[in-house]
């Protein structure tokens, strides 16, 4: 063993940031493995990732179909074992669907798909994305979607807040939570959530389109160091 | 009142009825007609065009397909190709915005898979009519979302592409769509791959439905007139997630070598689709309809003949590699039936119910339809409009006025509204996106990148189609140099009015003239591309628009150059300043008139600034540059300001007045800045490159500072050039 931790990142059929992300895991050190929607298990990776694009072509709901496909079991089964999931843009939206994270994402207030360089808050540090970050720290990733406005039930998102479930939030480049930073209009800024369990994490934002310092802003570094540390921890 | 006989309803002349019937040697039925139709519309078989696309250089030491197959293709060495054309979707778009648009971005990347590469980019060259009107408004909209719609789910970043606006594109919007892929060179699927006689024909993908019948005979061989409405259904709906899974496995059956060939499904489907292969291959065709899959039972033969149903390819697979072909299309879960084989002799002949529907000779559909030598005769007023020339008005306009009004103009402001609509990073390759001079894409696994650049000049060519063109190639090129990259070939859309009228045609010769000296100077040979006439209605054209698509190559992507300021910088002007207003954008905002001479173009200095521009981006000495187009000096100042979030101030150069000075569009110009301590650099360079080069001021400070003439805050001129374009949409 060299240490390096083993990233699966799902493909779903039209997946369309699998590669990004299996790149972005082996510049940050990390070995990527990639997982088949199909497959009957995880491979013995020590965290996963599902990301971005438009699974199934997403035509009924946002991550609706995804969720029934044979690689969810085995994954649901790793949530419970406390294996670290991190679910990007579509990602976030097969974990809502599959009742690991809270709240559903709905279109964009604006009604356009928008792609754009954002800031965002960490919240907490108890998160597979945040640990070694403190709260209030600001990061530059970019969003690209249609719909990332995240929603939640009056009492599921006051138990998000009070159980300090939000990971992220969208905010100016000081930190300052201001409506006009607010991408898709998310409830409360919601950028990103996790589970009570703290080991399963989504979020709208591309922390994969954010690593490499020669492409643009690296906000995504911290984010993924952390799911890499987090999985080492299992090694 | 009888109906037109079947061969006029499906575009056909008298004449080429007489040329089937000799090719037959008998009476064609209503199927080989309804194949014939297709094949020798204008659109498939470019029968007005031809004479003068053959006039085209195409040949080139990066060159490693020309014309005439699916895309073209250049070595960007270390074993790597780009794969690229340019398409219209323009008819299709002006009946239905967002399913035409979708459905052009889905057509232009079968062409680039079907070469066997990946694409890794698309470009999205746009004109409408002003955003004033409301259909305007509602086609500009729907346009950009279908793009968005349908390229943001396949996963290819669209990194650039640009949007103008002019009166004569309100009924026909031009929509052009650039796809670039890259692959190994050794893997590229061209047509002298060896296909043998016993060969299968494997249609992969979609199902073939009832939409798209006739799309380039019907809709892109006329022109939109009253009523145009009714052919809605000839405009083809996308499914994205079917492009998707044909992507990944057509690349997949390619890279694993299970290929003798493979074609894409685009206009005249599959009646197109199979004589090439067939005409290609020096081979004859048994297509079978029955084992077509069908999305509506009772499809008739010529309706399955011509349908244009998206998402589909044929692949050419020997019998020995079937069922490996199969087990691939199953996993990424695609329908692939074997609906014909190949085989001695060169006819294609169709079979349905177990009777012959249609036979005929291949090549005949696809190699030998009619070409047509075409009378020309310039326009009535072109030579009035170029003598009324707004270089020798008189100028009252207050400067900071003219200027504000120029930098909000919509075809100057950003585009912000439109790209931010589509995904341009998917694929992790993208260093430059929309808004710079040029895209750059880097290429995975190496150091390299390509850069991208469409340019059309539609005003220009309006005034003298020969210069618009050149001028088109000659700013598509220094766009590409101005990042750092070395210009190596290009494609093109030619998009134009009815070639039946000899004013069109005209233009038509002369914008191909432009184009291919130009192309000629510059080096950069024509891979292939796409023309697209009747874009008129009433006898009202477009404007002669070529647009070209160019592809240039950096050696090391960390080299790129952006347009950006920062502080404490030298500016300077690159090239030389004429008093030349004619068809500028300063010339319509401000004097409302669109007339005069475009600025002369002098191909040698053209070439020696790009090869100054890579210097200077290779040897590091240039900390930003960005081309002078719509705006002059003042735009190209004001746009690396606002890139960089810092002012400058500047003395106006030479002797021209103000207006002259600041807002001519003279070719062959680039704003650059320096560090101080690099200036001697930049100078020794330019000299050396025989390009004038004299220092305009320098950066920094909040202001925008145009000597004494007048001055603008960054933060003012930033809210106008952002919010000009939603401002306008919120009617």
């Amino acid at each position: 063993m060299n240490g390096s931790p083993r990233i699966g990142v799902v493909t779903f059929p039209g997946s369309l940031d699998d590669r990004d992300a299996l790149r972005a895991v082996r510049f940050m050190g990390g070995e990527g493995v990639p997982l088949w929607h199909a497959d009957p298990d995880l491979r013995d990776v020590e965290a996963v990732i599902l990301p971005g694009g438009f699974s199934y072509g997403d035509y009924l709901r946002c991550g609706a179909i995804a969720r029934f496909a044979p690689i969810m079991d085995p994954l649901v089964r790793f949530a419970a074992r406390g294996g670290p999931i991190v679910g990007i843009c579509n990602g976030f939206q097969i974990l809502c669907e599959a009742g690991l994270l809270p709240g559903a994402l709905i279109r964009n207030r604006s009604l356009r798909f928008v792609c754009r360089f954002v800031d965002v808050r960490v919240e907490t540090s108890l998160s597979p994305l945040t640990e070694g970050l403190v709260a209030g720290e600001v990061l530059r990733v970019p969003v690209k979607h249609g719909e990332g406005q995240f929603v939640a039930s009056a009492d599921d998102l006051a138990r998000v807040e009070e159980r300090g479930l939000v990971v992220f939030r969208y905010c100016a480049p000081d930190g300052a939570i201001d409506d006009a930073c607010n991408v898709n209009g998310a409830a409360n800024a919601i950028a990103g959530v996790r589970n009570e369990a703290g080991n399963v994490v989504g979020l709208m934002p591309h922390p994969e389109h954010a690593v490499d310092p020669d492409l643009g802003p690296t906000g995504g570094q911290p984010m993924l160091a952390s799911l890499l540390s987090r999985a080492l921890a299992r090694v | 009142m009888s109906d037109p006989p079947l061969h006029r309803a499906l575009g056909l002349t008298d004449d080429e009825l007489d040329r089937i019937r000799e090719t037959l040697d008998r009476d064609p039925n209503p199927n080989e007609l309804a194949m014939y139709g297709v094949m020798w519309s204008e659109h498939c078989s470019y029968k007005s065009s031809k004479i003068h696309l053959r006039t085209l250089p195409t040949q080139g030491h990066h060159v490693l397909v020309g014309p005439g197959q699916d895309a073209g293709v250049v070595d960007l060495g270390d074993g790597l190709a780009v794969v690229f054309k340019m398409e219209s979707h323009s008819h299709p778009s002006a009946l239905e915005p967002y399913q035409g648009a979708a459905t052009g971005v889905g057509g232009i990347v079968r062409d680039i898979v079907a070469m066997g590469a990946r694409p890794i980019a698309s470009l999205d060259p746009l004109m409408f009519g002003p955003l004033t009107q409301e259909r305007n408004r509602w086609l500009f909209e729907g346009v950009v979302a279908g793009i968005g719609g349908y390229g943001n789910c396949i996963g290819v970043p669209t990194v650039g592409g640009e949007v103008k606006f002019a009166e004569p594109h309100s009924a026909n919007p031009t929509i052009n769509v650039m796809c670039v892929g890259v692959a190994p060179v050794d893997r590229l699927v061209t047509s002298d791959r060896e296909v043998h006689e016993g060969s299968l024909l494997v249609l992969f993908g979609a199902s073939t439905g009832r939409d798209g019948i006739g799309g380039v005979s019907v809709l892109a061989s006329r022109t939109l007139e009253e009523g145009s409405d009714e052919r809605r259904p000839s405009v083809q709906i996308g499914d994205p997630f079917a492009e998707k899974l044909l992507i990944e496995a057509s690349l997949e059956l390619v890279e694993r070598g299970l290929l003798e060939g493979l074609q894409d499904l685009g206009g005249a489907g599959i009646t197109c689709a199979v004589s090439e292969s067939a005409s290609r291959a020096g081979l004859g065709v048994e297509l079978d309809l029955d084992a077509v899959p069908l999305r509506a039972p009772d499809l008739e033969a010529f309706e399955i003949l011509t349908s244009e149903s998206h998402e589909r390819m044929l692949a050419i697979v020997h019998p020995s590699r079937l069922d490996d072909v199969r087990e691939v299309c199953a996993r990424w879960g695609l329908a692939s039936p074997v609906v014909g084989r190949l085989v001695r002799g060169g006819g294609l002949r169709v079979v349905m119910g177990g009777a012959t529907v249609a036979e005929v000779p291949a090549r005949s559909l696809a190699d030998e339809g009619p070409e047509y030598v075409r009378s020309m005769a310039e326009p009535a007023d072109a030579a009035e409009l170029r003598e009324n020339d707004p270089t020798f008005a008189t100028i009252t306009a207050d400067p900071r006025e003219a200027f504000l009004a120029v930098l909000s103009s919509p075809n100057v402001a950003s585009k912000r509204w439109v790209f931010e609509q589509y995904d341009q990073l998917v694929q992790g390759g993208t260093v430059l996106g929309p808004g710079a001079d040029a895209a750059v894409v880097r290429i995975e696994g190496t150091l390299k990148a390509i850069a991208l650049a469409t340019d059309g000049k539609g005003r220009f060519g309006r005034l003298d189609p020969y210069l618009g063109a050149a001028h088109a190639v000659a700013e598509a090129a220094r766009n590409v140099a101005t990042v750092g990259a070395e210009p190596l070939a290009i494609t093109n859309c030619l998009n134009f009015g009815n070639p039946e009228r000899p004013e069109v045609m005209w233009q038509f010769a002369e914008s191909v003239r432009g184009v291919a000296d130009a192309c000629r100077a510059l080096e950069t040979p024509v891979t292939g591309g796409n023309v697209s006439f009747y874009n008129e209605s009433g006898g009202s054209a477009i404007w002669p628009t070529p647009v070209i698509g160019m592809v240039g190559s950096l050696q090391d992507h960390r080299f790129v150059v952006r347009p950006a300021f920062r502080h404490g910088d030298l500016v300077y002007l690159l090239g030389e300043t004429f008093p030349e207003l004619g068809g500028s954008e300063f010339s319509e905002v401000v004097i409302g008139a669109i007339s005069g001479r475009p600025p002369a173009l002098d191909l040698d200095r053209e070439r020696a600034l790009h090869r100054l521009l890579v210097a200077a981006a290779a040897s590091d000495v240039v900390s930003s540059a960005h081309d002078c187009a719509e705006g002059g000096v003042a735009i190209a100042l004001a746009e690396s300001a606002i890139a960089g979030d810092t002012g400058f101030a500047i003395a106006v150069p030479g002797d021209l007045p103000w207006y002259a000075s600041l807002f001519s569009e003279s070719a062959s110009r680039a704003v650059v800045s320096v560090a101080p301590e690099k200036a001697v650099a930049l100078e020794e360079l330019a000299a050396a490159h025989g390009v004038p080069c004299a220092v305009l001021g320098e950066t920094g400070g909040p202001r925008m500072v145009f000597d004494t003439v007048f001055e603008v805050t960054v933060e003012e001129a930033r809210a106008l050039y952002e919010d000009a374009i939603p401002r306008l949409l919120a009617g």
